[in-house]
């Protein structure tokens, strides 16, 4: 039994060590997708493309113009004469967000809690028009609504203390690649270990080599653990090249033990390999194989808290994330990662991908049949 | 069941999608002996082969194997059947040494055994100083050479070959046969499958198969003396259009040209097909000579099946082409 699976892991090895796209991935996609999302994607928009609508033309509101460009949240482009100019200008597209400022500007500031200290007949200064389209930056432009206008006013105001005072733990500077850098693991190895095994048995019979190795005494499940155990190490290839380079590139920090980390990758890599190996017991071909893991990967990246909290999402779709180990191993990564967490703190999602392998497993050994009918 | 035969079928059929691609085949196979499945493409040779071996279930009909009823009995026979496949299925990316190590560590041979079989299946199979040559990067012939050394690697007692030369030179397919015939010679039971004449021949008994159907079943001398058709050479000029004025006469089986001649089958009911043949052929010359298996083949398959000349074996150079 061990030398049949001995002989199965030993011949994938070689296959992919001739394999240079293969052997290529395996190294690349970590890295160029760790630059991606460290580098690119940035949750915090900043220097908007907006519009300015100024028809009082005061020394105050170029100062307000000013201010509001020194929060960087918006680079003003363009100067429309009316309001309508400006609505066009934002369905174009031109522009993100338009600041009208009225012919009253000066009034109205007057009357600001800024300048006369009181709040009694107060109105907002100005309006933002704004392409709510994207959710994104329309709460970035609401972050505007509260700037303070002490530099114009020339004095500090005595403001109310805030209601709560925010202790941010973990990542008191909110990076988000902080963040990104452990779920990045999750969704890099979800794509490379699905990928790499839900091919494996689909390869095998589209260049023909089943219909041999099914007339030999290798069992299902030999078969299974011989082309799982080489990926082992690629998965293990992967997490070393993502922590560190996000250790080295982005400085995030590993708080957890290796160990933690490795015990946990481990479990993830092993659910993920099986979930390949049902889906290759499934496919037809090669291109079918890619369509399941694709299939797989979308809501792995989407709903396992990757990108958006698992909490705020619905019932439904909680239910749906619940039941994909990326959202464990997500769960386990940040814990351990930026938490300093252990694995018995997280015995559940740990317990959970060990059931889903073992399942796996099964199912895959169960559904390869040894025969072409 | 008798325990003289290595395969022993009763009424074998397998239906895909409502036809029959083998019915009621029943089969005879001696322990010890080559045996033929000679027929065109889809004919059910390959069908029935994977019947044999295992890989697919009869509809219907009994089916013994060295002993073992299949199916039920697959995992036992694993190691006691080779199985070389029509498509090469070893692996392109392994070298010929890794491909024959991967299949010996799969039969549990321990590292000393499948070292000294590989180094006397390279040999055997003349393989030396390609070891660590890519399977994929070699030609035809090799290839063949190395899945026959994997196939029978752990010396099986009864051996497969489902179309094993049809990418194969014919210096290379004699060389086959050799071998084919030195396992034989120590005993493994041989079912090989065919379109070639020339291979067919070489069988201690065949089959002739059509459209899943068992036309005939004897060795190649038997099969010629009692086929139901007598052969004429036609010699002279024109013989296109006399061929087409030949077919039309429902007592010739079959007209083919074979260089300057014409050669036809002529039903075995007419007495003298010399003299009956004569007033048709406006003074060409006329001889009778001995059957041979392509006229067994015809005269069997009724000349419905449409065999091409490369097919049948007389134009070797078009034979590789055929190789998937």
């Amino acid at each position: 039994m061990l030398r049949r699976i001995w002989a199965v892991v030993v011949k994938e090895l070689r296959q992919l060590s001739r394999d240079r796209m293969t052997f290529g991935m395996i190294v690349m996609i970590p890295l160029v997708q760790l630059m991606l999302f460290g580098y690119a994607i940035n949750t915090d928009a900043r220097h908007l493309p907006a519009g300015l609508v100024n028809l009082s033309d005061s020394s105050y509101s170029r100062a307000l113009v000013q201010a509001v460009e020194a929060t960087q949240v918006v680079d003003f482009k363009r100067s429309y004469s009316s309001a309508a100019q400006a609505e066009a200008a934002i369905t174009r597209g031109e522009v993100k967000a338009v600041l009208y400022l009225g012919a009253d500007l000066d009034e109205r500031l007057v009357r600001h809690p800024a300048f006369a200290g009181q709040a009694y007949f107060a109105e907002p200064v100005g309006q933002w028009l704004v392409d709510g389209s994207d959710t994104v930056v329309a709460s970035t432009i609401r972050s505007l609504r509260q700037m303070p206008l002490d530099d114009i006013a020339g004095r500090v105001l005595k403001s109310n203390p805030p209601s709560f005072e925010v202790v941010q733990y973990f990542n008191p500077e909110q990076r988000s690649v902080v963040n990104i850098v452990p779920g990045l693991l999750g969704v890099i190895l979800t794509m490379t270990m699905v990928m790499f095994t839900s091919a494996a048995i689909v390869r095998e019979r589209e260049q023909g080599n089943m219909e041999f190795l099914i007339t030999t005494p290798v069992r299902p499940l030999e078969l299974m653990l011989g082309k799982i155990t080489p990926y082992v190490l690629v998965g293990f290839v992967q997490v070393t090249i993502i922590l560190s380079a996000g250790h080295l590139l982005f400085d995030v920090p590993i708080r957890g033990g290796i160990d933690s980390i490795a015990l946990a990758a481990m479990l993830f890599i092993c659910a993920s390999l099986t979930l390949g190996l049902v889906i290759s017991t499934i496919a037809k071909t090669q291109l079918q194989s890619m369509q399941m893991t694709v299939f797989i990967l979308l809501p792995s990246i989407l709903l396992s808290g990757f990108m958006f909290p698992y909490e705020a999402m619905p019932a439904a779709a909680q239910w749906i994330a619940e039941a994909l180990p990326a959202t464990h191993f997500m769960r386990m990564s940040r814990a351990i990662v930026l938490r300093d967490a252990q694995v018995s703190d997280l015995q559940f999602d740990a317990l959970w991908m060990i059931g889903f392998t073992c399942l796996g497993l099964l199912v895959a050994s169960l559904r390869f049949s040894k025969r072409l009918d | 069941m008798n325990a003289a035969f290595a395969i022993e079928t009763h009424g074998m059929t397998r239906a895909f999608g409502g036809v029959n691609a083998v019915e009621n085949l029943d089969l005879a196979i001696s322990k010890g002996t080559i045996y033929g499945f000679l027929g065109p493409n889809g004919c059910g040779k390959s069908t029935s082969i994977r019947m044999l071996t295992g890989l697919l279930s009869p509809t219907s009909g009994d089916i013994r194997v060295l002993g073992e009823t299949l199916p039920g009995a697959e995992e036992k026979l694993r190691r006691r059947i080779g199985y070389m496949t029509q498509k090469f299925s070893l692996y392109d990316n392994l070298s010929v040494r890794e491909n024959l190590e991967f299949v010996a560590q799969i039969y549990g041979l321990n590292r000393r055994a499948s070292k000294l079989r590989i180094a006397e299946l390279v040999t055997l199979y003349d393989l030396v100083g390609r070891e660590k040559q890519m399977a994929g990067s070699m030609s035809g012939g090799q290839k063949q050479r190395l899945a026959l050394a994997a196939a029978t690697l752990h010396h099986p007692e009864l051996l497969f070959l489902d179309e094993p030369t049809s990418a194969v030179d014919p210096e290379n397919r004699r060389e086959f046969w050799e071998r084919l015939f030195d396992l034989c010679a120590q005993g493994t039971t041989i079912l090989v499958s065919t379109h070639y004449m020339d291979e067919a021949e070489r069988c201690h008994g065949l089959a002739i198969l059509e459209k899943g159907i068992k036309r005939a079943d004897g060795s190649p001398q038997q099969l010629m003396a009692a086929m139901g058709a007598r052969v004429v050479e036609v010699s002279g000029d024109d013989l296109r259009t006399l061929k087409q004025s030949l077919l039309s006469d429902p007592n010739i089986l079959s007209a083919a040209q074979i260089g300057s001649r014409l050669r036809v089958l002529v039903q075995s009911s007419i007495e003298d097909p010399l003299a009956w043949l004569s007033p048709q052929v406006a003074g060409r010359a006329l001889t009778e000579v001995r059957p041979s298996l392509e006229d067994v083949f015809v005269t069997c398959t009724g000349g419905r099946a449409q065999l091409s000349p490369a097919i049948l074996g007389h134009v070797v150079q078009g034979e590789a082409k055929h190789a998937t």
